[in-house]
């Protein structure tokens, strides 16, 4: 293909990769930048890394902002909570995905085909919307209360919005077609003479979903995995529009203090810290998994 | 036959309506090699199946070893089944496929490698052990599926298509080594497949199948010369059918109008079979009157021996011809006249 | 059977799960009531003030825009991506191109916008593009995070796809520059199409990066109906959603119909 190239061809071929440097790559820099810059009251809000007086070229660089995002145990914490919320809706959304994938992908091919547009809908439909409906449904006076007033389990509408478990239904309900997708995807690819050979071979059904399916759609677990955990990770929506005070996470925390609190050097610091905390891993372990897959090949 | 090793007693199944099988009996002897063999959607692979376990059947038994198996998951089945895509674990290397099976018993890991290592030479799959699936050959993991079942000795051995896969040198190699493993362990072996010489060549009794149903259980020498019907005649080799008449106590072959002398049976037959190969053509040297004259239509050198289209009366069949026989039939050409004859005992008569 | 009865319990509660909230929404969006929890009767009410409500129209008619432009660029710039990655076989530090190309699907949308939108602050201060903040600064920050998804899509499609069927059309004739228009670009359509749905729906559902990157006169229709729906509840929102899932499904159903009559030819 390169043959049939021709030079200005080539550098055509590279145009997005410049894009993605200048938007993506220059902005992250930028952020490491002002994460290292010194906060001030002005516009912009923070003194330039370089400036020069009498005394020469001044460098105003400082680790302040990481070292007062560390030695506060309310960002600790926001980090903490940020990851054990996508931790926890990340396995939930395995354990309810992970069946519902299965049989689907295990449905006759009419069915499945039906099925598969049922699942595509909700992943289609407004992000926003489907964790306002939750709103809805969580209500003091919502369905769900009237529900259990109705059969008598509670006596007076309870609340059940504005916590860390409303957080999590929202995330679950939201992003299990992320989970569900992929693993459909290697689990419809899936021979099923393997799951008879492996009973014919003496192995129970538990045994073969151990030792033949489970790791077969490893690379689906992985993939809906990585789809669920990253953007949680960073989540803002869902924490405002359904979670209290209980639990603050970092996605909020980043929001709040550039809007609110208009401290440009300690969101800045926060956001890299974040991506060295909870990006570079992932990225790492993409990287791994890919020239695993690559052998595999 | 005396105590029936396996034993399918009335075993039917249907598929949302569609009769997969209706009544299937069958008596399989220990040690044999049995075949299964019908065209696709005949049934043969889901009584395959039925016997491994994968389906229940809707009605009927099975009994292996007079004790009856039907209710039992296949996990606890003392057989196995080798498929036709081999179904090897693509994420598990050879050893680790094998040993699968093993592992699912309680034995002890020396006596697992033991036996691991006796199959790995007896398939003479040395040398691969570390190896993953995708890096093995057609044959090989042919033989590493062979190797999975039998690492678990079996007391029944099922193989769905097992030469299927394999192209056609490998496939008649492979065809031997699959006898004389089976001779050696002695192992009874049920085999599915749809292609007949296969069929003939591996096994010591087949059943042909059709529709769900057994319409003829026999040696392959049985199956071949006294074909039940004319569906089998089709289907095993190539057919020559004709009608016959029942006049006056004559018994006449209609298309060829000639009259059976020799014959003691005089029931009231409607069809009668000669194969190609009981049909010998003489090229006429001078032109007479007589009554077998046929003109050949179509004339394939095989090598070995040569095919010709006989066309008598507007009806058309085949004689094969050993070449090393008569040496004078290579004279035969298109368009030529011939004379034809055949053996009265080689006619095999049947009703449609 | 009992096999089949954990099936059609597993499937039944999961669909359920999936639906439920997005119904019971529909549902109220016919209440004739300002408290939406308050059943007080049928009606279009909410259908006929949504319809002339300004605010709302104006962000859908924006996010529309924004989204179809945003959805074009960034499936150009994938298909690009996807082509080297895949067919320049020779292509210097591959891993490193592969790095660039799929950083942006594991960066959370809290950074990306937050970075961007002081990147947008600093390129003003510095060259003075872009002048302000708005629709193209919005647009900008959609393709960036939009190329790697449609990117992967490509890259996938291609990397299955047989390359016989170029050296074929070259055999009959085909010359080379018009191989891609003949023959590549026909086959990979459907990946190119599900890229471009894809990058539409991502710009059309993004909230977040939208927010930190938005000025005066860009204000898509999530950025409208969070500010409706942040604090309280908003019958408007519900007929919204309802004609948002409308219009989903109707896509879906025609989706699978597209498809089936493929399949049957």
């Amino acid at each position: 293909m390169i043959k049939n190239l021709k030079k200005q061809n080539v550098w055509f071929v590279f145009t997005p990769y410049l894009w993605l440097v200048l938007f993506f790559f220059v902005p992250l820099a930028l952020i490491f930048k002002i994460s290292i810059s010194v906060s001030e009251w002005g516009m912009p809000p923070y003194r330039d890394l370089f400036s020069l007086s009498e005394n020469g070229l001044e460098i105003n660089s400082t680790l302040g902002n990481y070292l007062f995002i560390f030695s506060d145990p309310f960002y600790i914490r926001s980090y903490l909570n940020s990851l054990s919320l996508a931790f926890t809706s990340t396995l939930l959304c395995l354990l309810i995905g992970y069946p519902i994938a299965f049989y689907v992908a295990k449905s006759k091919t009419s069915i499945r085909n039906i099925l598969l547009i049922m699942l595509i809908i909700p992943f289609w439909s407004s992000f926003l919307l489907r964790v306002y409906a939750w709103k809805v449904l969580l209500q003091g006076s919502g369905i769900i209360n009237s529900i259990l007033i109705h059969i008598g389990l509670i006596s007076e509408p309870i609340s059940m919005l504005h916590n860390h478990y409303a957080v999590i239904l929202g995330v679950v309900y939201t992003y299990l077609p992320f989970m569900i997708l992929p693993l459909y995807g290697y689990l419809v690819k899936f021979d099923l003479n393997l799951i008879d050979a492996s009973n014919d071979l003496g192995a129970k059904p538990f045994n073969t979903f151990v030792k033949v399916i489970l790791p077969l759609s490893l690379p689906g677990i992985v993939a809906g995995s990585m789809l669920v955990f990253i953007p949680v990770v960073g989540e803002y929506i869902i924490p405002e529009m359904l979670g209290g005070s209980d639990k603050l996470y970092f996605g909020k925390i980043i929001w709040d203090e550039f809007f609110v609190n208009r401290d440009w050097p300690i969101a800045s610091a926060l956001a890299m810290s974040g991506i060295v905390i909870l990006v570079f891993p992932i990225i790492i372990f993409q990287l791994m998994y890919a020239k695993y897959n690559f052998r595999n090949e | 036959m005396s105590e029936p090793f396996l034993q399918i007693i009335d075993v039917s199944k249907r598929f949302d309506n569609v009769v997969a099988l209706d009544k299937v009996n069958l008596k399989i002897a220990k040690s044999e090699i049995f075949s299964l063999l019908g065209s696709s959607g005949c049934g043969k692979s889901t009584l395959l199946r039925i016997i491994a376990g994968f389906e229940r059947p809707d009605e009927g038994r099975i009994l292996l070893e007079g004790k009856d198996i039907t209710k039992l998951p296949p996990y606890v089945r003392p057989l196995n089944i080798m498929f036709q895509n081999y179904a090897l674990f693509p994420h598990l290397n050879v050893t680790n496929n094998i040993q699968f099976g093993l592992k699912e018993e309680k034995i002890s890991k020396e006596e697992i490698n033991h036996r691991v290592n006796e199959i790995l030479n007896l398939l003479e799959l040395n040398g691969l052990e570390k190896r993953k699936i995708n890096e093995i050959s057609g044959g090989q993991q042919q033989r590493v599926a062979l190797a999975r079942c039998l690492v678990k000795k079996p007391k029944l051995l099922l193989l769905d298509e097992p030469l299927a896969a394999l192209d056609k040198q490998l496939r008649v190699q492979t065809q031997f080594e699959l006898v004389n493993l089976q001779y050696k362990l002695g192992i009874t072996f049920i085999i599915v497949t749809h292609d007949q010489e296969e069929a003939m060549s591996l096994s010591d009794r087949m059943a042909i199948m059709k529709n769900g149903e057994i319409l003829q259980v026999g040696n392959p020498v049985e199956i071949y010369e006294k074909p039940k019907d004319k569906y089998i005649a089709n289907f095993i080799g190539t057919a020559n059918i004709f009608n016959v008449l029942n006049k006056n106590n004559q018994i006449i072959i209609k298309e060829l109008n000639y009259e059976v002398k020799n014959i003691n049976n005089k029931e009231n037959y409607v069809k009668c079979l000669i194969r190609p190969e009981k049909i010998s053509v003489k090229k006429l040297e001078n032109q007479s009157d007589n009554l077998n004259i046929g003109v050949v239509k179509e004339v394939a050198y095989l090598g070995s021996y040569t095919k010709y289209l006989i066309e008598v009366n507007g009806f058309e069949f085949y004689s094969f011809i050993q070449n090393s026989l008569v040496s004078d039939n290579l004279q035969i050409r298109r368009d030529d006249k011939v004379q034809i004859s055949f053996n009265e005992t080689s006619i095999y008569f049947f009703n449609d | 059977m009992n096999k089949l009865f954990f099936k059609i319990l597993t499937l039944t509660i999961g669909f359920s799960f999936l639906y439920f909230p997005i119904l019971t929404l529909i549902a109220y969006s016919f209440n004739d009531n300002k408290r939406v929890m308050v059943w007080k009767g049928f009606s279009f009410r909410w259908y006929k003030e949504l319809f002339h409500n300004e605010q709302i129209l104006e962000a859908f008619y924006t996010s529309l825009k924004i989204a179809s432009l945003s959805a074009t660029f960034a499936t150009v710039m994938g298909v690009m991506i996807g082509f080297s990655l895949t067919r320049i076989s020779k292509i210097p530090a591959r891993p490193f191109f592969i790095f660039l190309s799929s950083s942006p699907l594991v960066m959370p949308e809290i950074i990306l916008g937050l970075s961007l939108l002081l990147f947008f602050i600093s390129s003003n201060h510095i060259i003075g593009f872009p002048s302000s903040k708005g629709q193209l600064t919005v647009l900008i920050s959609h393709i960036t995070f939009s190329v790697a998804f449609v990117a992967v899509i490509i890259q996938s499609r291609l990397s299955s796809y047989d390359k016989n069927i170029e050296e074929a059309a070259q055999d009959l004739g085909t010359i080379p520059n018009m191989i891609f228009w003949k023959v590549t670009a026909p086959v990979i359509l459907p990946a190119i199409l599900s890229g471009w749905l894809l990058a539409f729906t991502l710009s059309l559902d993004d909230l977040v990066v939208a927010s930190f990157t938005t000025g005066p006169g860009a204000n898509t229709l999530p950025i409208v109906v969070f500010s409706k729906v942040r604090l309280g509840l908003s019958p408007e929102v519900n007929a919204l959603s309802a004609i948002i899932m409308l219009i989903v499904i109707l896509a879906a159903i025609s989706i699978y119909l597209i498809n089936r009559s493929n399949i049957k030819k």
